[in-house]
């Protein structure tokens, strides 16, 4: 093993009293695919800001081919070509395509910028990932979050990656997109560059990497190749518990229809969707980025004007209806941008859960703080969050908590239609598999949910009846049952299966 | 998309001639109003406003904001005054009451990027901190001097010729200058990466901190200079002049398409801006409206301006 490209050696971190590693080790070759997988809080993102020269490792070491590295900052590890690409999308919105791929290393004479040989180099970059087509001058800001995603990999490439570090890549691609770029990390892998990927996606993970390394508890539990271990093992390593059923079937019998949606028009990206739900059903909303989905559930929330079509809620017609009308109609929406729009981080938990019934917990508008804590408290202990206090600040909770808190909310309410956008996008099994656990108690309880997901398996385990969308189209609806992988795919794309 | 783009970049163009327009059509000021001679005026009094827009323009496409221009614009204009009244060769005076305004930058942008503290709140301190510091060292009255090459600078020997005033000319190098430092460095790219995203920024090895600060004290040295351009229209260091100033500096800056979100202005824009607030001052000015009916237009027209750039914005 003197061949590695990159070594850790017993790496130690403490924020504080907290020990965020506590001995990790990890080795990657030149022309290897290495999974490192963990629930959130495993202490994942510490390593890779180690890695990536954001953080200072308190104990261990380091090693990039054979000699001792310890960058005292991202540049720097960048300049050794230790490159992270992080799972928030970090471009400059305002800035074009070719300026952020070249931000920090543009080609200059005496500070004069070079933009010809900069646009160059942006192009050769993209045109390594089969993107050589896009216009260079348009602000990165206008592009689907694929295509950024494809802008900030060329921008790592042009720095000639030798350790190239993924974050959850594909947590906000549709499945072609996932292909795609399942092939650029096939093809830099077999040009020697050494690939870290972190995914929650075990199927993912069994498919691109070629060894693995679990992380639980700060610590490095278990490495080897990924050919000779089964999802089953990886998940009982990382939660250190079996994890039998990851998808409950709710078994709940379908009551009367609750929500009826006929030709829902709202806007360019949603031209038409008809769709029935009804109680305790599972209705699932597939299809490509930018095929409506969001927008659907956005129209149907009142959060996006509808522009046409009749929305019947429980047999009463909801005309224009707002975020307002739409709680008290007994809708819940969580937002897919969980950081941006679905939560509040600066503030506390106990705020974020109760603030679309704060009348319940006020008299004469003062607010019984007493009583939202012990609301948010029980909320905590039902939902198994984990947090100090309700007066604990949200944006300090890992992903997976933070999307437990916005639910709370919807279930504090209470909500009898919930729709979901990409609930468990970027948050680890163990949550995941209670928020999987908490929809199908939902359905159960007679409640009804619509979930619109990227992921096919989340899909086809939870949903009773699953719609695709294509093009601002919802184009077919059928039970989970009839569908395949490969119809609902086609269906999706709009080939014949 | 390009037509949109088109119309962004023609914006700022289009409300000038608006605004021209209007003050062209009563007949009691038309004769004047289109006149060289009024252009020149219109032209001098634009150019401390432009300037500070110059300044401001880096400091806002940077995603951050001064408060403090006004206070620094007086301060300087005092200490000009004094150093004159010294006997200072003008070219000594000039140099240090540039590096005067510099240091304030510096501080101002030492506290902001080192400190990390909100830009905001550091200027509405320096603001007062640089307006008493003013009148402090002017004693708390004018600083009179004889005379000094400087006062030529708003002026030209031939009221009514086609000659135009020493400041204009620097504020049209300046201008031309601060556009190609934005546009074609590596630098002034930095200061767009930095106003769009500056955790990017940084990720990509910019020296976030480091421009921020350099943004600041070139900005303060632009003050320092609108500070001599105040000084030379007053002919005396007033420390209680500019009271404001910085609100009609980042109005220009506003009106020319900048955002106060940060990313996003041209220096085009921003004279423009401060083009179309002297042209109203001007304008309103010879229709003998009140400076208190001037104050209500211009309020109108920042907000207009927003407005407009949202709807260009919105899809």
């Amino acid at each position: 093993m003197t061949n590695a490209r990159l070594r850790l050696s017993e790496i130690h971190k403490a924020f504080g009293a907290t020990l965020a590693l506590r001995g990790v080790s990890l080795e990657v070759s030149a022309g290897e695919v290495h999974a490192v997988v963990g629930e959130n809080g495993a202490g994942k993102s510490t390593l890779m800001n180690i890695l990536s020269g954001a953080l200072a490792p308190d104990r261990g070491t380091l090693e990039l081919d054979g000699r001792p590295f310890a960058p005292a900052d991202t540049l720097e590890a960048r300049r050794h070509g230790v490159v992270m690409i992080h799972q928030e999308l970090s471009l400059a919105p305002h800035l074009s395509v070719w300026e952020n791929i070249m931000l920090g290393a543009e080609p200059h004479t005496a500070g004069w910028l070079h933009r010809r040989e900069a646009k160059a180099r942006a192009r050769a970059a993209l045109a390594q990932l089969g993107h050589g087509h896009l216009d260079l001058d348009a602000p990165a800001g206008s592009f689907s979050i694929a295509t950024r995603q494809v802008i900030e990999i060329a921008r790592a490439l042009r720095a000639e990656p030798r350790v190239l570090i993924m974050d959850e890549p594909t947590s906000s691609l549709t499945q072609a997109d996932a292909e795609k770029l399942f092939g650029v990390i096939r093809q830099l892998r077999d040009r020697g560059v050494g690939i870290i990927y972190i995914s929650h996606f075990l199927e993912e993970v069994k498919r691109v990497a070629d060894r693995f390394t679990v992380i639980k508890d700060g610590q490095s539990v278990g490495t080897g190749a990924i050919a000779e271990v089964t999802q089953a093992n990886l998940v009982r390593l990382m939660v250190g518990r079996e994890v039998t059923d990851l998808y409950p079937r709710s078994g709940a019998t379908r009551g009367k229809v609750v929500l009826e949606v006929k030709n829902l028009h709202a806007g360019q990206r949603l031209s038409q969707a008809s769709l029935t739900v009804a109680e305790g059903q599972i209705i699932g909303i597939a299809g490509l980025i930018g095929a409506g989905r969001t927008e659907l559930v956005r129209a149907l929330f009142g959060l996006d004007r509808c522009e046409g079509g009749v929305v019947t809620l429980e047999s009463r017609t909801l005309t224009n209806p707002n975020p307002r009308v739409a709680w008290a109609s007994g809708l819940g929406f969580l937002s897919e941008n969980r950081k941006e729009e679905g939560l509040m981080l600066p503030l506390s938990i106990a705020e974020n859960a109760i603030l679309p019934k704060l009348g319940k917990f006020s008299r004469w508008g003062w607010i019984d703080r007493g009583k939202a804590r012990d609301a948010t408290r029980d909320w905590i202990a039902h939902l198994g969050i984990k947090a100090r206090e309700p007066g604990q600040r949200v944006g300090e909770l890992s992903g997976g908590n933070q999307q437990k808190v916005a639910l709370a909310r919807l279930l504090a309410y209470p909500a009898r239609i919930f729709l979901l956008d990409e609930p468990t996008r970027g948050i680890d099994v163990g949550s995941k598999a209670q928020i999987y656990g908490l929809i199908a108690g939902l359905a159960r309880e007679g409640r009804s949910v619509v979930l619109v997901s990227s992921y096919l398996p989340e899909l086809f385990g939870m949903c009773d009846r699953i719609a695709v969308m294509r093009r601002g189209e919802l184009v077919e609806s059928r039970d989970t049952a009839a569908w395949t992988e490969a119809s609902l795919m086609s269906a999706a794309i709009g080939t014949a299966a | 998309m390009n037509a949109r783009n088109l119309l962004a970049k023609l914006g700022p163009f289009i409300g000038l001639l608006l605004v021209i327009a209007l003050f062209s059509v009563p007949t009691e000021v038309r004769g004047y109003f289109l006149t060289y001679a009024n252009f020149k005026i219109i032209l001098t009094q634009t150019v401390i406003v432009a300037i500070g827009a110059l300044g401001m323009t880096l400091i806002i496409v940077s995603g951050g904001i001064d408060l403090s221009v006004g206070s620094t614009i007086a301060f300087s204009g005092v200490v000009g005054a004094l150093l004159i009244q010294r006997g200072w060769p003008t070219a000594a005076v000039v140099g240090v009451v540039i590096v005067s305004g510099a240091g304030i930058g510096l501080l101002n942008g030492v506290a902001i990027a080192g400190l990390r503290m909100m830009p905001f709140i550091i200027t509405l301190g320096t603001l007062s901190i640089v307006r008493g510091a003013a009148q402090l060292l002017a004693n708390n009255e004018t600083v009179n001097y004889d005379s000094s090459p400087i006062n030529e600078w708003m002026t030209t020997p031939d009221q009514a010729g086609w000659s135009l005033p020493a400041g204009a000319w620097i504020l049209l190098g300046l201008a031309v200058a601060t556009a190609l430092f934005l546009r074609q460095t590596v630098l002034g790219r930095h200061v767009f990466a930095i106003g769009s995203n500056e955790a990017t920024a940084r990720l990509c090895g910019v020296r976030t901190v480091r421009t921020k600060i350099m943004i600041y004290t070139a900005a303060g040295a632009l003050f320092g200079l609108a500070g001599l351009m105040q000084l030379s229209r007053l002919r005396v260091g007033d420390p209680t002049v500019a009271v404001g100033l910085e609100l009609d500096i980042i109005a220009a800056v506003i009106i020319g398409g900048a955002s106060l979100g940060g990313g996003v202005g041209t220096v085009l824009g921003s004279m423009i801006g401060a083009f179309i607030m002297a042209v109203l001052r001007n304008g309103s000015g010879q229709m003998g409206w009140p400076t208190s009916v001037q104050q209500i237009i211009i309020g109108v027209v920042i907000i207009a301006a927003v407005f407009l750039d949202r709807l260009r914005q919105a899809k």
